[in-house]
């Protein structure tokens, strides 16, 4: 069925004087179909006509675009910045969001259908049927060693990731470590070397073989890219030098007490000291909430 | 134990929102007037509509009423409206020898055919600071145009159209003949539905320029002119004038007028190159832009020729470098992104610079 005999039919209010979900329906098919090829070459960074947003370039244009041709009426959005439900940039994008669409929007996981991301993955594993749309401000894994897009794109054509390799020797060479510290780049289903988006390494291990599809929408720099549900995707290293998840050593989350999430580093106004709280507010909330009723498995 | 933020993010951003509006609107003097930008700031007015690639006079005069005058903020607004506007087509190719024009000028002739006309510019004036506008009272604009035409009693009117000067030196074989590609012609790039992919087509690559911004597109062409770059331009004609905008009919098929826009065009003259066979010809750079904007338009064309070279030797030359940098709304929505929290990304950067500390 068209979507727009179904919006009649679902009785729709579209008195905001936009259609639908912002984006013109001849846009979406078309984000649509680069998604549908995106996710039958996993890893693979496709071109697609990047339209406009009112929000600015840089700021999640490419999630929204993504978010927007792939939203109806009843879905259920949650939308995070470094983790938190109520950071700036996921305020502004649910308001916009919710002003062209009139969806339902939650803070839990489980609960959502659709989750736009920036900088983190929710610590709770997606589920079947769930889609976590990634915002991208470089999609360019080779860019940190090439910065012409003409050669990056013939180096990914020919799986020629020499420099790649080089640069996380000359790391170890200098360094001692792969400094590497978030974007971490990962082997998407053995051919293609893919960003994952300025996660922090941490969240790199979800990738694989999740239930649950990632689509990644770089708005400015105009490209689409996914990973399908159980591909296998596997963070860059060396036999000697493994990839290593961030260590917060002892600390644990002053809210909510978890040892074994990402935690944010703070310093405390009364008493100068370094404190730590989760990243994911809506795990930590959660937990809390558990905690206070009583845990109940 | 600490104070952590979780909530009331909403809240701040609706204040900040208010406060800004607050800023733009305390004081004792009178809202602007849309039209009074339009017609008094029009330099503005057009680079923001050139910008914004979206010819709407009025929008962008309220856009720059909205954006407190920040004209990359100004040109956003225009782009993002054009987005919810439909496509309905292309315009047919125009003629622009066919511009009525208001100024043109050649440097590379002292006189052309039709001649020298200087237009409206503040070229020749001293950069003084005019004091007397400080205070205009509410009818000087009124007695200065009086002023201005009082005793004439007869005004010549110019002809409709001017040749081009460059069409002298190509009928005397002085300059490198059009080379217009068959099948790029006959299918136009639309930038803004297609991401580039490089070589881009000219016709993407004009495109692309003509909706750059100024800043971006004069420092890439400065840098060329000044020495990391090849060309010499000289201005073989700039013209600023009124085009004509033709639709073609979808069911008689006539080419129908539905309105025109104000132009500035630039074509530079280059160096002697041994293009065609052994004779040398000189070598030409176009640029064209919406609205009354010559420094636009002359760096385009500077960047344009530059972008002719076989193997780039500067970044001027260099086509993905130029086409890549001098959008305004895309660079400088990247640039303000890094105010957005990157607590997570720094967290992880600390990992790694203290375990490389601790093995150090």
């Amino acid at each position: 069925m068209k979507l727009g005999k179904w919006l009649q039919q679902q009785d729709i209010d579209t008195s905001c004087h936009y259609t639908f979900a912002f984006i013109d329906e001849g846009a979406k098919r078309e984000i649509r179909r680069k998604t549908l090829k995106a996710i039958a070459i996993p890893g693979y960074q496709v071109p697609f006509g990047s339209r406009d947003m009112p929000i600015a370039r840089g700021w999640g244009t490419g999630g929204i675009q993504l978010t927007l041709s792939l939203i109806g009426p009843d879905e259920i959005l949650k939308v995070i910045d470094q983790g938190s439900d109520d950071s700036v940039n996921a305020v502004n994008i649910k308001a916009f969001i919710s002003q062209v669409t009139g969806v339902r929007l939650t803070t839990k996981v489980q609960e959502a259908t659709l989750i736009q991301t920036r900088h983190r993955i929710p610590e709770e594993p997606l589920r079947k049927g769930q889609i976590l749309v990634l915002q991208v401000p470089i999609p360019e894994p080779l860019r940190i060693v090439e910065p012409s897009e003409r050669e990056t794109r013939r180096m990914h054509a020919e799986a020629d990731y020499s420099r790649m390799w080089l640069h996380l020797y000359e790391n170890i060479v200098a360094y001692k470590e792969i400094m590497i510290g978030s974007r971490y780049p990962v082997f998407v289903n053995d051919r293609y070397i893919m960003d994952p988006s300025p996660i922090p390494r941490w969240d790199n291990p979800q990738l694989h073989m999740s239930e649950g599809l990632y689509l990644f929408g770089a708005g400015r720099e105009k490209r689409i890219y996914a990973i399908p549900p159980y591909t296998d995707v596997k963070s860059i290293e060396f036999r000697d030098y493994v990839f290593r998840v961030e260590d917060f050593g002892e600390a644990t989350c002053c809210r909510c007490g978890s040892k074994n999430t990402f935690l944010n580093e703070m310093i405390d106004d009364r008493s100068g000291k370094r404190i730590y709280s989760c990243s994911d507010t809506a795990y930590c909330s959660n937990l809390l909430d558990q905690k206070r009723e009583g845990y109940k498995p | 134990m600490g104070y952590v933020a979780v909530k009331g993010g909403r809240e701040a951003i609706d204040k900040a929102s208010d406060f800004f509006r607050y800023n733009q609107t305390r004081g004792e003097s009178e809202p602007l007037d849309v039209e009074q930008i339009q017609n008094q700031l029009y330099f503005l007015v057009d680079r923001i509509m050139s910008e914004g690639s979206l010819y709407a006079p009025k929008l962008a005069a309220l856009a720059l009423k909205q954006s407190a005058g920040d004209s990359l903020e100004a040109s956003f607004m225009l782009r993002a409206y054009r987005t919810t506007l439909p496509r309905l087509g292309y315009s047919l190719p125009v003629d622009t020898s066919q511009m009525r024009i208001i100024r043109r000028i050649s440097a590379a002739f002292k006189d052309i055919p039709g001649g020298q006309i200087l237009g409206p510019t503040p070229d020749y004036t001293l950069r003084l600071l005019n004091f007397d506008l400080i205070s205009e009272g509410t009818n000087a604009h009124r007695e200065y145009i009086a002023s201005l035409f009082q005793g004439i009693t007869q005004i010549d009117t110019l002809p409709e159209t001017f040749p081009k000067v460059i069409d002298i030196l190509r009928r005397e074989n002085l300059l490198v003949e059009r080379n217009v590609n068959e099948s790029e012609s006959s299918k136009i790039f639309d930038i803004t539905r297609e991401s580039l992919s490089f070589p881009a087509s000219r016709s993407a690559s004009l495109q692309t320029m003509s909706m750059g911004e100024t800043g971006g597109l004069l420092t890439l062409a400065y840098s060329n002119m000044r020495g990391y770059g090849m060309v010499h331009p000289t201005v073989g004609e700039l013209r600023v004038g009124y085009l004509d905008v033709y639709v073609k009919n979808p069911y008689t098929g006539l080419a129908e007028r539905t309105g025109e826009i104000k132009v500035t065009e630039a074509e530079v003259i280059s160096k002697a190159e041994n293009r065609q066979g052994d004779s040398p010809v000189f070598t030409l750079g176009y640029g064209i832009c919406f609205g009354h904007n010559e420094t636009k338009a002359i760096a385009m064309a500077v960047l344009d020729r530059a972008m002719q070279a076989e193997e780039p030797q500067s970044p001027s030359e260099d086509q993905e470098f130029v086409l890549q940098h001098i959008d305004g709304i895309e660079s400088m929505g990247f640039c303000n992104h890094y105010k957005l929290p990157h607590y997570v990304t720094f967290q992880s950067e600390l990992d790694r610079l203290r375990k490389a500390q601790e093995k150090a």
